[in-house]
């Protein structure tokens, strides 16, 4: 617990984590496009298609990791929301920002994938099932938090309000998780990575989900680092004026 | 306590008086539901089987519309930072000027809607589940609505974000009041599990909300 404290205490140093993230964001992108390329390649070229479903199948090995790592994403901001709200941490307002669009294109990603496989299986885009409507609605929570952090002017209050609302849409979390479980809808369960999966397609899905994952630790650290930087470039900008204004009043006396 | 009780008095006494508020929320009501059979067409049997979401949905509209009166004014004119620093907890605050908005708005809807229900040729038999589900959910819509009320109270389109971060909040709500009509209207016995999760629904609303939109009150006062 300790050691735990002095990792996240380290972490509030802006700089220090600028200097962290630079030496293993390289490390993380370079394994995401690794497992990325590997899984693919078992995808396309290795793993069979499927009984019932045929090449469709392929669709899943993008959809679930799109799927969980929308979930993933909330749960980021909403531990960051924590974070802030709770401990005042300096950088999980920058991680609660960074994270909010990752997660939306993720969530986006897993309802047009869902949608493309539907068709052909379900024989519709979109069905109102359980699973489909929570994540939709997920879907909206993303929205919402980033509609409400741009419609205001102070970006401090902006965040602490935003924070306030992810914390409160964590009660949807459960839901979408548990949706397939406690509804009986079309939506199949989850398999959770067992072995009723082959493994011929459960290899290249865990290793798709390992590159996709990393895919989106790499750009989470990336968007925190420019978000610390346009920060220090509107610091910046604002000392230069207020510089400016002290030289100006000067002179005119 | 007192303090919890003088605020709620005064909220319903304030809606009383302006009574504008109300009035508009239920002609907003009437509006929508009139509105409907003529972008569908006359056709009886097609209203009757929408009836109960048409009026649901409607309802959550014409409570949206209301919501953001819930702090507005008094922010406008100083007494939320009064209610803030005042001894009552200002949690307690929010929860009273909630309820006074359920009570102002939500229970006049709800008993609005089996009138609207008569235009729209809902079987009669079914008026009392629509306005049972209603009484029950439109808590969850007042307090969940305060948390939007108050996160948009220094927004720019305040309204229009509003509707965007209530809105999927109301989704259970909405979910579970419809499916308990479902239920009554196939004489199952479902009716009691889908009530008894919509009452759920409220009465965590009714606790949890108040914290935070107490929360985002106070970030925008310090």
């Amino acid at each position: 617990m300790k050691s735990m404290q002095t990792l996240t205490q380290r972490l509030a140093n802006p700089t220090r984590f600028m200097e962290l993230s630079r030496a293993i964001l390289p490390w993380i992108a370079a394994g995401a496009a690794l497992f990325i390329a590997y899984a693919m390649y078992l995808v396309f070229f290795v793993a069979p298609p499927d009984y019932q479903q045929g090449e469709t199948v392929k669709i899943m090995y993008i959809h679930v990791p799109s799927a969980w790592l929308a979930l993933m994403g909330y749960s980021i901001i909403a531990l960051s929301s924590f974070g802030l709200l709770v401990f005042r941490h300096p950088l999980a307002d920058v991680s609660a920002k960074a994270a909010a669009p990752i997660g939306a294109a993720f969530t986006l990603a897993a309802l047009i994938t869902g949608s493309l496989w539907g068709k052909p299986m379900w024989g519709t885009y979109w069905v109102w099932d359980a699973r489909l409507t929570s994540v939709l609605i997920l879907f909206f929570l993303y929205l919402g938090l980033i509609a409400l952090r741009s419609s205001l002017e102070d970006e401090a209050l902006a965040g602490k309000l935003t924070a306030v609302l992810a914390l409160v849409g964590v009660a949807i979390l459960p839901i979408i998780k548990f949706s397939v479980d406690w509804w009986n809808t079309l939506h199949q369960p989850s398999t959770g990575f067992t072995s009723s999966v082959d493994p011929s397609m459960r290899t290249p899905l865990l290793l798709s989900a390992i590159g996709f994952t990393l895919l989106f630790i790499a750009l989470h650290l990336k968007g925190m680092q420019n978000e610390i930087l346009r920060r220090r470039v509107k610091t910046l900008r604002l000392a230069e004026i207020e510089r400016g204004d002290r030289a100006f009043s000067e002179r005119v006396e | 306590m007192t303090g919890f009780w003088a605020l709620l008095k005064r909220d319903l006494t304030l809606a009383v008086r302006e009574g504008s508020a109300l009035g508009t929320a239920l002609g907003f009501y009437l509006v929508v539901v009139a509105m409907l059979p003529l972008g569908l067409g006359p056709d009886l049997k097609l209203l009757s089987r929408i009836a109960p979401g048409v009026l649901w949905i409607a309802l959550l509209l014409a409570a949206l519309l209301s919501l953001p009166r819930m702090f507005e004014a008094d922010h406008e004119d100083g007494s939320l930072e009064v209610m803030a620093t005042a001894p009552l907890p200002l949690e307690l605050a929010v929860a009273a000027k909630a309820l006074a908005h359920w009570i102002s708005t939500g229970i006049p809807l709800a008993l609005m809607a089996p009138v609207l229900g008569l235009m729209l040729n809902l079987d009669i038999t079914l008026t009392p589940a629509l306005v049972g589900t209603m009484l029950a959910g439109t808590p969850a819509i007042s307090f969940l609505g305060s948390v939007g009320a108050a996160l948009t109270l220094k927004a720019r389109r305040g309204g229009l974000l509003l509707a965007l971060l209530v809105l999927p909040l109301y989704i259970p709500t909405l979910i579970f009041g419809i499916s308990a009509i479902g239920f009554a209207s196939l004489g199952q016995d479902g009716l009691s599990a889908s009530l008894l999760i919509l009452l759920a629904i409220s009465v965590a609303s009714v606790a949890a909300a108040p914290l935070a939109s107490a929360a985002a009150l106070r970030l925008q006062m310090s």
